[in-house]
């Protein structure tokens, strides 16, 4: 991955410095709102490192968003354990383990296969929570109260403060970033992209290709799940829909509007797409058909995203 | 579990079988020639469907209504095919996955906006609707054996177009050699064009013919469009005896499972496509990559 250009790190940099400033001003509504967007749009990066480095196009990412989700809901509801410090390593380890185990059927394959077989093994897991009662079936279940964080008696983190949980949300969506950007331009990263331009060579060069985009199918994964812990968190709510492949199709709509291949991009791609879909959902019921036909504008116009317009406009002025 | 049930429930699942066919047959054949991945597939198999129950409504005749609602599918299939999935041959997989994502988006919300939300049942036609006598007492609806032929009759139509006319020979042509059947002077834009309405085709009428069992509903195109990607990686992408054997197999796992598992239902096929790939990642029909 190259270095980010300075404009384009100056405007990062403002838009972070926006975000952490936001909840001086901002109303409770938008401060919830912005929460689900950086949630969203961490889950929408770790799509990206799939898509856009390694080009595994994967149509059945929600799963591991979602069955952090029922991680989450399993633990507080049916177990009753409420403390952070065991449900989140237990969102991510049962979330990486999925990956792995989907990651190993589906990474023997290669292309629309790859897409073909995410999809359904995703949408297995899907038929799982909304066949069984126990999950809650198709209608989802309520988690029954948010996780806590405690030491002793003294309160670490309050997940039900608005607040807290806006700046845990940015925290992790920033510290993502930054991880996934230093190890995308790690010896590992470099390997990753030379995958997607030419896996043949990088195995005549000797790399174990499959192991590779194995690990990187469980980094995506487990960073999936981290998202899906604070979906968990925030909206105290799991449904079956989480893991289905609408979820997947619309997180791969978010890279694209975004600009695959950038890990910045899909949060942008995020706060526009989340922004209009809220919208024009107050302006009609229809507001999907609206929404179709511009994910359907954004591939035939913009297949490179809006990161790829800042670049072309970057390269304008330069 | 007496003799009669099992053949029952076997009747049941190749039935299914066959339906899968119709429609992974065209997903197949929309890949395996054109190399575009289609996931607006479903979604013309429930405009087949609705448009039957709307003109079947209508006209009071289903045969009727089969006759007016597949001409307007293929035609709508074609105008999108002209308007849009077009410029997508020479892109990439992600932006074919996007674009008829879109569409389906469109498509769903349409029909929504035309015909509601509520799940709607078609009348079996007079003279197929009966029950055949099985043992003793159990009976099997007449209806079922004739969705059965009618799939045998177009599976075994589309073998024929497929390998004895020239317009197949082209299409089989066209799915290995592109370039030189294009060099040879054959339209491949025209081509392929023919192939997409077949595709078309082939899906909706699965839906029409489908619709007085499966009763009409929203969404019902994407639950077949995942069960017919399952159908084609098992039997391998553009292969359409591995569609044909993938989609047997799936019929009759998806059948059992209901009887056998009830709980986990949902997930049988989709461990019958795991286990399949395990083995053969290529499907048992494809290519090996």
């Amino acid at each position: 991955m190259p270095r980010i250009s300075r404009p384009i790190l100056l405007l990062l940099l403002a838009g972070t410095a926006f975000l952490a400033l936001f909840p001086l001003w901002g109303e409770t509504f938008y401060i919830r709102f912005v929460t689900r967007i950086m949630v969203y749009a961490l889950f929408a990066m770790s799509l990206d490192l799939l898509v856009g480095y390694v080009g595994l196009v994967s149509l059945g990412h929600a799963a591991f968003f979602g069955v952090a989700i029922y991680t989450v809901a399993g633990l507080v509801n049916k177990a009753g354990i409420t403390s952070a410090f065991a449900i989140l390593p237990a969102a991510l380890a049962l979330s990486a383990a999925c990956a792995l185990v989907i990651g190993w059927i589906s990474i023997r394959t290669s292309g629309v296969y790859f897409i073909m077989i995410t999809l359904a093994l995703a949408q297995m897991l899907y038929y799982f929570f909304n066949d069984q009662k126990y999950w809650g079936g198709t209608d989802g279940m309520n988690i029954d109260r948010r996780p806590d964080l405690m030491l002793g008696d003294m309160v670490l983190f309050n997940f039900n403060d608005r607040v807290q949980f806006y700046y845990l949300a940015l925290a992790c969506l920033v510290v993502a970033f930054l991880l996934l950007y230093r190890l995308l331009r790690s010896p590992f990263g470099h390997a990753l992209v030379g995958i997607r331009a030419n896996e043949g060579r990088m195995r005549a060069l000797g790399y174990d290709v499959q192991r590779l985009k194995l690990i990187a199918f469980v980094i995506a994964g487990t960073v999936a799940g981290l998202a899906g812990f604070l979906e968990a968190a925030r909206g105290t709510f799991a449904s079956p829909a989480h893991l289905g492949w609408h979820e997947s199709g619309h997180a791969l709509v978010l890279v694209i509007l975004g600009g695959i291949g950038t890990l910045f991009g899909p949060v942008i791609g995020t706060f526009v797409l989340l922004l209009m879909e809220d919208y024009f959902a107050t302006l009609t019921d229809r507001w999907l058909l609206i929404m179709g036909v511009f994910v359907i504008a954004v591939v035939m116009f913009l297949p490179n995203g809006l990161a790829g317009l800042l670049k072309r406009l970057e390269r304008r002025d330069g | 579990m007496s003799l009669s049930y099992v053949l029952i429930q076997t009747l049941n699942g190749v039935q299914y079988g066959f339906l899968l066919f119709l429609v992974a047959s065209g997903l197949t054949l929309v890949f395996g020639i054109m190399g575009v991945i289609n996931l607006a597939h479903g979604a013309f198999y429930m405009v087949g469907a609705y448009l039957a129950w709307w003109f079947a409504a209508w006209t009071g005749s289903f045969v009727l209504a089969l006759l007016i609602a597949l001409p307007i599918t293929v035609l709508l299939g074609l105008v999108i095919e002209r308007c849009g999935i077009r410029y997508l041959y020479e892109r990439d997989h992600l932006h074919q996955v996007l674009f008829t994502y879109g569409l389906i988006l469109i498509l769903n919300e349409l029909q929504r906006l035309l015909f509601g939300n509520d799940v709607h049942g078609i009348q079996t036609p007079p003279m197929l609707a009966g029950a055949l006598p099985i043992g003793e007492v159990q009976t099997y609806p007449i209806y079922r054996v004739f969705i059965s032929v009618a799939c045998i009759a177009v599976a075994g139509a589309l073998y024929l177009v497929i390998q004895r006319t020239r317009l197949g020979m082209v299409i089989r042509a066209g799915s290995t050699h592109r370039e030189m059947v294009s060099a040879l002077g054959f339209d491949i834009g025209r081509l392929f064009m023919v192939v997409f309405g077949l595709g078309v085709a082939l899906a909706a009428f699965a839906g029409m013919i489908a619709a007085p069992v499966s009763t009409v509903y929203p969404g019902m195109g994407e639950h077949i469009l995942i069960i017919s990607f399952v159908v084609v990686v098992i039997g391998g992408i553009g292969s359409i005896k591995g569609a044909f054997v993938g989609a047997m197999l799936v019929g009759i796992a998806d059948t059992y499972g209901r009887v056998l598992l009830p709980a986990g239902a949902g997930v049988v096929v989709y461990a019958v496509m795991a286990l399949v790939l395990l083995w053969r990642p290529q499907g048992l029909f494809g290519r090996a990559t």
